[in-house]
């Protein structure tokens, strides 16, 4: 009997119980299915984690005081007040500190915002020029903070398009309207482009005022809430941190590196944070959907089992006829492959399918990759293999005089 | 043709032996029909399993045309039981929601033969035993003895050296165990050996030779079938 004919045969045999032929695959599809869609949303969120953060501006440094100490008292971490925009200008200007493109003094702070009868509660970002260019924040409508602001400690904002929608009506042109903030009037001059994201780092729900203005006037500090230090590439970051970190220390008197009252975080620093988080959740959910396939498998075989037992009489003759064992073998191997296969086929689509839905509604990119398309084919048929084994050789091991008695 | 030397099968069922066959030894020549006859429980089948190589025996040996069959492997026997033994059961034992074509085709796809090949043995034999009109019906859609005469159609694809024949017509209405008889009857005429294990004198009667089985024993073994002194109690 060629293969053609084995398959053909089981393909009878499987359709003869269609309700239980598709109840043994459905096992094999929901675990298939889950393995896939998780996989290709972890791949998909990740992608999006990563595209996020390199948006924030690649080869960046960010420079964030860290806790203050004194004595045994210990304030927590960004409650130092010890970045000011003297560091700042040091970086920028320092002969010991090579190799950095932009210095971008930065502070922030959450305020209450009103325009007209609106109001929203909002991230308030001190910026100088240099922002734009650190963070890559373009301008949709009107400029960015300029030097001059700066300078003339102007009463200027740039609001971003999440801040346009909470305060002012559709199709209102926001450049040239007033808004207030802390209760102080301010001419809003620009809007910027939205980036997407939502949560942690969303720039579109951000005003950019000059960051004389907010340390001045606004919030009165002297000190910095951060400073972005934008490297020349990205092969200089780990050099450009320590140039960075050593000046630092020098100029707050801290010989110990343990004692640094500042922190300095690279942008990959971040990246890998994150891409390791999403990469154990997917791992471990991927793990969850495994189990599911084993639990298939062990439908199949039960199934199959079942099979072997109904079909004893069936057996016996076969054998009684001239079979040889590894004849019963591949017959009922076959049909275990074929159903196991046939789940990680359709399994294969509905993963695709769910993940495709999913990627929709939550509007991360749909990554599917052909490592996990082969994944799912491989392992179906592994399963056949593994479980449909110890039905086939049960079966083949019924002697035919047995098997031929029972009724 | 079959020649059966000293065989003896013993069961172990816990500490308790049962001797199924005692010693057993006749020969079958090429052409003979027999019957093989006796009440339930005197060893008929064990015997009809050791002639058939679905079995072995315990001890004694077991010569089916010129091959020792005594001490075969598995798939030996397998092998043994596809080219030399076409068998025809008691209950059919064709192959469900398969059409009397396939069934017949099963021992040569067993055998290696092509399929082309295959089917034309198969309506050959189909058309011998007169159902070339019911080659696509399945076993359900056939009656007991069309049936019976299916599993005879399957019993001579391989070419075999004997039929064996277990109970042919205890599962089937008289006047159509007549015509299974008559299939027998001119399949022995055409040269085929056949033997047959039954209970019932009447078909017995059909056969050249009865062996008579008792406890084990061959008791009687030979043409006079007058002389009945085996139990006619159907088993």
């Amino acid at each position: 009997m060629d293969f053609n004919e084995i398959i053909f045969e089981a393909l009878s045999t499987l359709r003869v119980n269609k309700l239980r032929t598709f109840l043994a695959i459905l096992g094999i599809v929901i675990g298939i299915g889950s393995v896939i869609a998780l996989i290709s949303l972890g791949q998909g969120s990740q992608a999006a984690v990563s595209s996020q953060i390199q948006a924030l501006g690649a080869n960046l440094l960010t420079i964030s005081p860290g806790s203050q100490r004194g004595g045994f008292i210990s304030g927590g971490a960004g409650s130092a007040t010890t970045l000011t925009l003297d560091d700042a200008n040091a970086i920028a200007t320092s002969p010991s500190v090579s190799d950095v493109l932009n210095v971008s003094p930065e502070y922030s702070r959450r305020a209450q915002v009103t325009a007209g009868s609106k109001n929203t509660n909002t991230s308030i970002v001190g910026a100088q020029a240099v922002y734009a260019m650190v963070h890559k924040v373009s301008v949709a409508e009107g400029q960015f903070i300029s030097d001059s602001d700066n300078a003339r400690q102007a009463k200027v904002a740039v609001v971003g398009p999440t801040v346009v929608s909470d305060l002012f009506a559709a199709n209102a042109d926001p450049v040239g309207q007033s808004i207030r903030i802390q209760g102080q009037s301010f001419l809003v001059v620009g809007v910027t482009v939205s980036k997407g994201g939502a949560g942690f780092g969303n720039q579109d729900d951000t005003i950019y005022i000059p960051l004389s203005t907010a340390m001045n006037d606004i919030f009165g500090s002297t000190s910095l809430s951060s400073i972005a230090v934008e490297a020349a590439n990205e092969n200089v970051m780990n050099s450009v941190e320590d140039q960075v970190g050593y000046l630092l220390l020098d100029r707050h008197k801290i010989s110990q590196v343990a004692n640094a009252d500042f922190t300095i975080l690279s942008q990959n620093d971040i990246l890998s944070t994150a891409s390791s988080v999403t990469g154990t959740f997917t791992a471990l959910l991927s793990g969850i959907a495994a189990i599911s396939l084993i639990v298939g498998g062990i439908g199949i075989m039960n199934i199959m089992l079942v099979t072997v037992t109904e079909r004893t009489r069936e057996i016996g003759l076969r054998k009684a006829l001239g079979a040889k064992k590894k004849d019963i073998i591949k017959q009922f191997l076959v049909e275990a492959i074929i159903l196991t296969f046939a789940g990680g086929i359709f399994g294969m689509a509905v993963g695709v399918l769910i993940s495709v839905v999913i990627s929709k509604l939550v509007s991360i990119p749909f990554a599917i990759s052909v490592g996990s398309v082969a994944l799912a084919i491989g392992v179906s048929a592994a399963i056949g293999i593994l479980f449909g084994w110890y039905p086939a050789k049960k079966a083949s091991d019924l002697q035919p005089i047995e098997a031929l008695r029972y009724e | 043709m079959i020649s059966v030397s000293h065989v003896s099968k013993i069961y172990q069922t816990g500490d308790v032996e049962v001797k199924a066959l005692d010693d057993v030894s006749f020969e079958i020549k090429k052409g003979e029909f027999v019957a093989i006859m006796g009440p339930s429980g005197s060893g008929k089948s064990t015997l009809m399993h050791i002639i058939g190589a679905l079995d072995t025996p315990t001890s004694g040996t077991y010569v089916l045309d010129g091959e020792n069959v005594e001490k075969l492997s598995d798939d030996e026997l397998a092998d043994i039981r596809n080219r030399k033994i076409g068998f025809i059961f008691q209950f059919f034992n064709l192959l469900p929601r398969t059409s009397a074509l396939k069934n017949v085709e099963l021992p040569m796809t067993y055998g290696g033969i092509d399929k082309v090949e295959r089917e034309k043995i198969a309506r050959k034999f189909l058309d011998m035993v007169g159902l070339s009109d019911r080659l696509g019906n399945a076993p359900n859609q056939l009656s007991g003895g069309q049936q019976q005469r299916v599993a005879i159609a399957r019993s001579l694809v391989m070419n075999p050296s004997i039929i064996l024949a277990d109970e042919p017509t205890g599962n089937i209405a008289t006047t159509q165990a007549e015509e299974i008889m008559a299939i027998f009857q001119k399949l022995n005429n055409e040269g085929h050996t056949i033997v047959m294990i039954t209970h019932e004198p009447d078909i017995a009667e059909h056969a050249k030779r009865i062996i008579h089985i008792l406890d084990g024993h061959i008791v009687k073994d030979g043409r006079d079938h007058r002389q009945r002194i085996i139990d006619r109690k159907p088993n």
